[in-house]
């Protein structure tokens, strides 16, 4: 039998909900609807002269190749993050999670980077690949690597890449542990006395039991790549070289922040929107019913 | 903290806000950084103990388009500061921004302040100037691009470090010669890509970079940087970019390090370069003008400014637009212009500041900081030359950019390349043009 606590009437309840309503109404409805009514407008830069233009943003944005270029940017971006940071910070999750000398020592030194702001992981990696001054760029031209990310597209993909995929391992890592560290170990002793080897074990045993966690984090670092990757790209390349690596969410806050173009890059954020809300809605009734819980 | 106190301590600021009151503040924002932030900051004290009337408050609020942006923001907020610190890209924007912004001529004339906008150098005054020669914001900091240069590499290389090329083709050449004795990596470069090889281009070269006077008489104007001329220049850099002689180095001013590190011996970049080579070149340097082409009729014309100009924010009422033209009066005087040029490296705007400075001798001492001013004063400004304005100026240089990308890295042809800057640049005009206050 569940445990449930009746509240008398209605007031009480309606009364503690309140303040999450309200905090959701004015910081997620009230601005979402501002960039969708934002989205049929032109507006100059001081909002002194509005014109309502319907549609024309949205269609501006599909009848030029900038926009459908900066789509398919985002989708070679956010695969190439989200199957790096994953993969990656599975394997150090699993490394982490035997028993091991200074294991706590590891696992903090991994999450570190976590508290690392956007930016700021982005000029790091910036100092690195520099091709003037950067550490690894000398390297890398030592080995006769042309090394340039401010003109060689791939190379600034690479790079924007790196920084982003390093920031999110931290994340993947913690949820990947704590996920490891729920599997009861009594199935893995019992298969390893069946004759199960270490990689049988974790293909068959293992991955299946993460598949929740590995679900949950493929949606969040889909959400990251979307949105939060901003900070690093606009600190490393700037969306370019030519607009090499201009996202999605880059060009909404190009055009709009610099270019003073609120109705377009409206209309772009409530693109955005819907792909995101619609990547979740796909991943939760499709992908979920696979998943192990 | 409860709410209580954190009431008791907003009532508790405000109290004290208001208690100030009895001085008039001006708010003035600015993007100045390290010792640029010294001069603005004494600037505004020695404004404050000279009367006792208006307090000018001075806040750093960012890079320049940061700056702009937060402008922006609190006019629409409804609490725009009374001063904003505009760069020159940002000028045909609030050009365009109608009743958000006050012009200076009409402040002054309305606060009584002794104005002559012919006081100004004419390169200055035409630059933020209607096209009825109406002065719409007040200069400020102006500088030009320059050619910088290591003399010790010329030595090195046989060159004459005292007769630095002069046209493009000269410093091609050189660069050659820099880049097959050592300079591998960087015969020459140039900061700010777009600034210096097409807006001071075009305007160096005597050549329209937008009909209607660049923008200037109406914002009916299109881009005409296809033209062979441009054309003709992007190639080259094309060309050289596959050996290095030439080498990209970024949108900004990100790869101005190159210079004073010793990677690249030739930097074509701001005449406010200055201070950070004064302080970090290890080796022997100058700086000369911008090169040209010399089968350009009319070339060298002269070149625009860079730099920044003080705007004032429109709906403030009378008693503060005095303080505000009060201030203005105070800077405008020829020892604090003069003292200011020295001091900072900005170019002093008024001709008799110049003039004065140039009386003392210090310019002997000091070569480097009489280039820009004598690119600026090279000829009188003509229609190509007097500068330009093309609103949403900021995100045209950001497409200009990524073309010419495109095309250093062979993904286009410069043609091609300056055709497509010229119809997606169109598109942005056109949606100025439309959303613009006329």
């Amino acid at each position: 039998m569940e445990k449930r606590a009746v509240y008398a009437g209605v007031s009480t309840p309606a009364l503690l909900l309140i303040p999450q309503l309200a905090i959701i109404v004015i910081f997620f409805y009230l601005p979402a609807g501002q960039a969708v009514w934002q989205s049929f407008q032109l507006q100059d830069a001081f909002g002194l002269s509005t014109i309502f233009v319907g549609f024309e943003n949205y269609r501006d944005l599909f009848t030029r190749p900038e926009y459908l270029h900066a789509l398919g940017v985002t989708v070679v971006f956010s695969a190439l993050v989200a199957f790096f940071s994953l993969s990656i910070a599975l394997l150090l999750a699993v490394m982490a999670n035997k028993q091991i000398a200074g294991a706590g020592v590891y696992k903090t030194l991994l999450i570190w980077p976590y508290a690392v702001a956007p930016a700021i992981a982005g000029v790091l990696w910036l100092f690195l690949f520099q091709p003037s001054m950067g550490m690894v760029a000398r390297w890398l031209q030592w080995a006769g690597i042309d090394w340039n990310p401010l003109l060689d597209g791939t190379h600034a993909m690479i790079l924007v890449v790196l920084a982003s995929t390093w920031k999110q391992i931290s994340y993947n890592f913690l949820f990947f542990l704590a996920g490891l560290q729920s599997i009861p170990h009594s199935l893995i002793e019992a298969s390893a006395i069946d004759g199960a080897k270490p990689m049988r074990r974790f293909w068959t045993i293992v991955f299946p039991l993460l598949s929740p966690t590995t679900f949950y984090l493929i949606v969040v670092n889909v959400v990251y790549v979307f949105f939060d990757t901003f900070g690093i790209i606009d600190a490393v390349t700037h969306g370019g070289p030519a607009s090499a690596t201009t996202t999605l969410v880059f060009k909404v806050y190009n055009d709009g922040r610099s270019g003073g173009d609120l109705g377009s890059s409206a209309a772009q954020s409530v693109i955005l929107m819907i792909i995101v809300i619609a990547l979740t809605a796909i991943q939760f009734r499709y992908i979920e019913r696979k998943v192990n819980y | 903290m409860t709410f209580r106190s954190v009431f008791a301590a907003a009532a508790l600021l405000a109290g004290t806000s208001h208690a100030a009151l009895a001085q008039t503040e001006i708010q003035w924002w600015h993007a100045m950084t390290g010792a640029n932030n010294d001069v603005v900051n004494k600037l505004a004290d020695d404004f404050n103990k000279s009367q006792s009337e208006y307090k000018v408050v001075a806040s750093y609020k960012g890079s320049y388009a940061d700056t702009l942006n937060a402008g922006i923001a609190a006019f629409r907020a409804g609490n725009a500061p009374h001063i904003l610190q505009v760069f020159e890209v940002g000028t045909a924007s609030m050009m365009g921004a109608g009743k958000a912004i006050k012009p200076v001529a009409e402040l002054m004339a309305e606060a009584g302040e002794k104005f002559d906008p012919k006081s100004y150098l004419p390169a200055v005054a035409g630059y933020y100037s209607t096209a009825k020669g109406e002065l719409l914001s007040f200069p400020f900091n102006s500088s030009s691009t320059v050619m910088w240069y290591n003399k010790d590499a010329f030595k090195k290389v046989g060159l004459d470090p005292n007769a630095p090329p002069k046209t493009w083709p000269d410093l091609f050449e050189a660069a050659k010669k820099l880049q097959a004795a050592g300079y591998a990596n960087c015969g020459f470069a140039t900061a700010w890509i777009t600034w210096v090889n097409i807006e001071q281009f075009a305007v160096w070269h005597n050549t329209p970079l937008a009909t209607k006077g660049n923008g200037i008489d109406g914002f009916d104007t299109e881009l005409t940087i296809n033209k062979p001329l441009f054309v003709k220049h992007l190639q080259n850099l094309v060309d050289l970019q596959k050996t290095k002689t030439f080498d990209y180095s970024g949108r900004t001013n990100q790869g101005e390090g190159r210079f004073t590190s010793g990677e690249c011996p030739v930097m074509i970049t701001s005449s406010g370069f200055y201070g950070n080579v004064k302080a970090n070149a290890k080796f022997d340097w100058a700086n000369a003008p911008m090169p040209y082409y010399p089968d350009v009729p009319g070339a060298p014309q002269n070149s625009t400014l860079g730099g920044a100009s003080l705007w004032v924010m429109g709906g403030k009422p009378a008693a503060e637009y005095k303080g505000v033209a009060k201030f203005f009066t105070f800077l405008s005087d020829t020892d604090r212009q003069a003292a200011l040029h020295t001091v900072s490296g900005y170019l002093p705007i008024t001709t008799a500041a110049y003039e004065k400075v140039k009386a003392s001798g210090f310019y002997k001492d000091n070569p480097y900081l009489e280039t820009p001013l004598k690119e600026l004063t090279n000829k009188p400004p003509t229609e190509n030359s007097r500068g330009l304005r093309l609103g949403n100026l900021v995100q045209i240089r950001d497409v200009w950019a990524e073309e010419i990308e495109d095309a250093l890295a062979g993904k286009k042809t410069a043609q091609a390349a300056l055709d497509s800057a010229v119809q997606r640049g169109n598109q942005m005009l056109r949606q100025f043009e439309r959303t613009v206050q006329k």
